[in-house]
């Protein structure tokens, strides 16, 4: 009896040993995907350590979905592989269901490793991915949420009566985040006789102080720190431009999509650059995305500290949410301030120097100013 | 169990390749077929197949043994990144993985996020996309490592994207990122994707790929810009040899069996084989031999350019004399490849264009092949059979099958 206790527990010792390096060893795996970082820092260790996946079973992907949670972009991508060579070890039906849904569903996991959750979920069980749908509609995941909107927009073409599909529409669009949903919902409400105000849905700033031209001779302007790029109070300021002295003016777009069209202030110059001002009051400390457009090259001050700045002209038009920036607004007064930039080019598709600029929260919620 | 164990080890074993296609315009990047292909090709042959793609891609296919590798970009602002493994037999999708994106996916409407070609070794394909992410996959789809390049350097990006397909050298991968802003070109390791070298390049949109050049047992790098065509050593990004009399930052260069360096710059400008701290030399300029779109290809002493106007035309590799000029029918987006017989072209509209090029006075198209699909890019060959995608398929164009 005593000899079988022993050898029990020695079978146990040994499980559990197996056992406990197997997981020492896979946190070894997980740390390293959480820790990859910028500019190949941390690819050693990884593709090192990486022979341990293909050790891993389907019971190890809910830990790695977590694991995403805290790895960075980079990482996030690195878990991906490694659930896609568990699924092609294990076969894909081995990918555990229920757990996945749950994930899915705990809206405290992070939203690019929920959405991971759903791909593979939808590329193996379809059907049951696709039942979670209406589900998304308030997703703080933006790309979760686009899917619960689709479906609301297909509902809502699908209604025959009027005031139905206006109502539907009308949701449709109160969920909307995307550009294009959002622009789908409005054109369809306008056909069927209801006008929406997209700018201010959407949040544009319209209202602007501006000054210039300044030179960007050789496009060297966008490098150039121009007075208004020093400290607080600019407009109180006096400045001196290309041709000498220059002050700001008020300058507000009726577009619909708040396109700031510089020519209009300016005209249509080339080889310069000016600045565009506006005031932001938040409600709160809060992270937020800046977003911004502009085929003319840029830099976003937020309070005194550079955003991004972006030196190319021309190629391709300005969008909406071209250039979807994180960054912090303060309680109270923020001060905006773009630099935008014309350059020498004299072809027809160069005459633009124009800017749109929005304010959402991370899941592309419009914030609006408190006055 | 034994057998499918057998043949799944079978479809995924590199080891019984050809003649594979490892890269944009084939294994020597020179648009070179290097067997014959008959040019009586049918969609209907026994061998022809098509399949479908998902989302958007105009990168060209790549050929690993018995599997024709492609990548595609899905999603509403694609930044869904597939890397897709067929088999050359049947069609049938062996595996595909998908990334997400971690720089900026905008581009320009006619291209997309999967315009840069894969490459491969034979035993790992690298895949770049307009995002600048990299992924080194192994032939059954395991990731080897990846890079995040505008993740890196958030500047390094195109607002009409970005397209040079990548090359591998000695064990090191060439990322050619070159735009308007963080203008670069990298070398990473083969074995982990960290960087051996990372040089400064030209700010400038730039849509060329590299070439290499290969003298005995060393290879250079060339890369191409709208300052010219730099030679750099892949070990350490040093400039050997630098030709700087400008060049197209649209059709790349391409260098021929005898190392005569054909750079589209004034036209199209032939260079006698570099030799490093010398200056370059000259054999001959021709500007009626500007290529459009696509690049030039070789055959023999031949170099074929399609010009903006969508004429074919033939020249002389040694003297840059023009042997015959052909109007085919555009619009016309993709490079031709060529055996020592035959030229194949795909015009935008989906019409393949087979042409006779066996003559040096002149040529004609044989048959016309419309696939009914827009194609823009440069088709992949191997054993005696065409590979080519538009957004939403993938067709295997083999020999009319004989009654």
């Amino acid at each position: 009896m005593a000899l079988i206790t022993i050898m029990k527990n020695s079978f146990l010792i040994v499980i559990f040993g197996i056992l406990g390096v197997h997981l020492i060893a896979n946190d070894d795996l997980f740390e390293a995907i959480i820790q990859v970082g910028p500019k190949g820092s941390g690819n050693e260790k990884l593709v090192k350590s990486w022979p341990l996946v293909k050790k891993m079973s389907s019971s190890d992907i809910p830990h790695l979905l977590k694991v995403m949670n805290q790895a960075n972009d980079l990482g996030d991508n690195w878990a991906r592989a490694a659930i896609y060579e568990i699924l092609e070890n294990a076969g894909k039906q081995s990918l555990p269901k229920d757990e996945t849904i749950a994930f899915i569903k705990d809206q405290s996991n992070q939203g690019s490793s929920r959405r991971a959750a759903f791909d593979f979920l939808n590329s193996i069980s379809p059907q049951v991915a696709q039942s979670l749908l209406s589900t998304f509609i308030d997703d703080p995941e933006p790309s979760l949420r686009r899917e619960g909107v689709a479906l609301l927009l297909t509902q809502a073409e699908n209604l025959e009566k009027k005031e139905q599909a206006v109502e539907a529409y009308e949701y449709a669009l109160s969920k909307a985040r995307d550009v294009d949903q959002i622009e789908t919902a409005c054109q369809s409400l306008e056909v069927l006789g209801k006008e929406i105000n997209i700018t201010e849905r959407m949040g544009f700033l319209t209202e602007w102080q501006v000054i210039g031209p300044f030179d960007n001779l050789s496009r060297n302007g966008f490098s150039k720190v121009y007075s208004p790029e020093h400290g607080t109070n600019l407009l109180k300021k006096s400045h001196t431009g290309k041709d000498g002295p220059v002050q700001w003016q008020t300058f507000s777009t009726s577009d619909r999509l708040g396109l700031v069209d510089l020519n209009q202030p300016f005209g249509h110059i080339k080889e310069v650059l000016c600045y565009a001002y506006s005031e932001f009051d938040s409600s709160t400390d809060q992270r937020v995305h800046f977003r911004i457009g502009s085929k003319n090259a840029w830099k976003l001050w937020v309070n005194q500290e550079l955003v991004f700045a972006r030196d190319e002209y021309h190629r391709g038009a300005t969008r909406v949410d071209q250039f979807i920036l994180e960054g912090n607004l303060k309680k109270g007064k923020n001060e905006i301030l773009v630099k935008v930039c014309q350059n020498e080019q004299t072809e027809s598709w160069t005459k633009q120097w124009e800017f749109c600029f929005r304010i959402t929260d991370l899941s592309g919620t419009t914030i609006k100013p408190v006055n | 169990m034994k057998l499918y164990l057998s043949l799944f080890i079978i479809t995924l074993s590199p080891s019984l390749a050809f003649a594979d296609w490892l890269g944009f315009r084939g294994t020597h990047g020179n648009g070179l077929i290097n067997e014959d292909v008959s040019p009586d090709l049918s969609l209907s042959a026994k061998t022809s197949w098509n399949v479908s793609l998902p989302g958007r891609g105009l990168s060209s296919p790549v050929l690993v043994g018995n599997l024709v590798f492609l990548t595609a970009s899905s999603g509403p602002q694609q930044n869904n990144l597939h890397v897709i493994a067929f088999n050359t037999q049947n069609g049938e999708k062996v595996w595909e993985r998908i990334f997400k994106a971690t720089g900026r996916t905008i581009c320009h409407k006619k291209t997309c996020v999967a315009a840069s070609t894969i490459v491969s070794d034979g035993n790992l394909v690298v895949a770049q996309f307009s995002s600048n992410d990299i992924f080194c996959l192994d032939m059954r789809g395991n990731l080897i490592w990846l890079r995040g390049l505008t993740y890196d350097y958030p500047n390094i990006a195109n607002g009409l994207g970005m397209s040079s397909s990548p090359l591998i050298v000695n064990g090191i991968l060439i990322a050619q990122v070159e735009n308007d802003a963080d203008s670069f070109t990298f070398g990473l390791k083969l074995k982990n994707g960290t960087t051996l070298w990372k040089k400064v390049r030209p700010r400038g949109a730039n849509w060329t790929s590299p070439v290499t050049l290969k003298k005995n047992s060393v290879q250079w790098v060339g890369l191409q810009s709208k300052e010219g065509l730099a030679f750099l050593n892949p070990s350490n990004g040093e400039i050997l040899w630098n030709y700087e009399d400008g060049a197209s930052t649209i059709p790349s260069s391409v260098i021929s069996s005898n190392n005569v360096v054909l750079i589209p710059s004034n036209g199209l400008t032939a260079l006698e084989e570099p030799v490093a701290g010398q200056a370059p030399k000259q054999l001959w300029r021709n500007n009626k031999l500007a290529p459009g779109t696509g690049s030039p290809s070789v055959s023999g002493d031949q170099v074929f350019v399609i010009n903006r106007a969508n004429v074919l035309t033939s020249a002389s590799i040694e003297t840059g004399e023009i042997n015959w000029r052909l109007r085919i029918k555009g619009p016309i987006s993709a490079s031709p490849i060529v055996t020592n017989q035959t030229l194949f072209i795909f015009n935008e509209e989906g019409i393949c264009q087979v042409i006779d090029i066996s003559l040096k006075s002149e040529a004609k198209v044989l048959k016309e092949i419309d696939l009914k699909d827009t194609i823009l890019c440069t088709p992949a060959a191997d054993q005696g059979s065409l590979f080519v995608r538009s957004d939403s398929k993938l067709w295997k164009i083999g020999p009319a099958t004989k009654n």
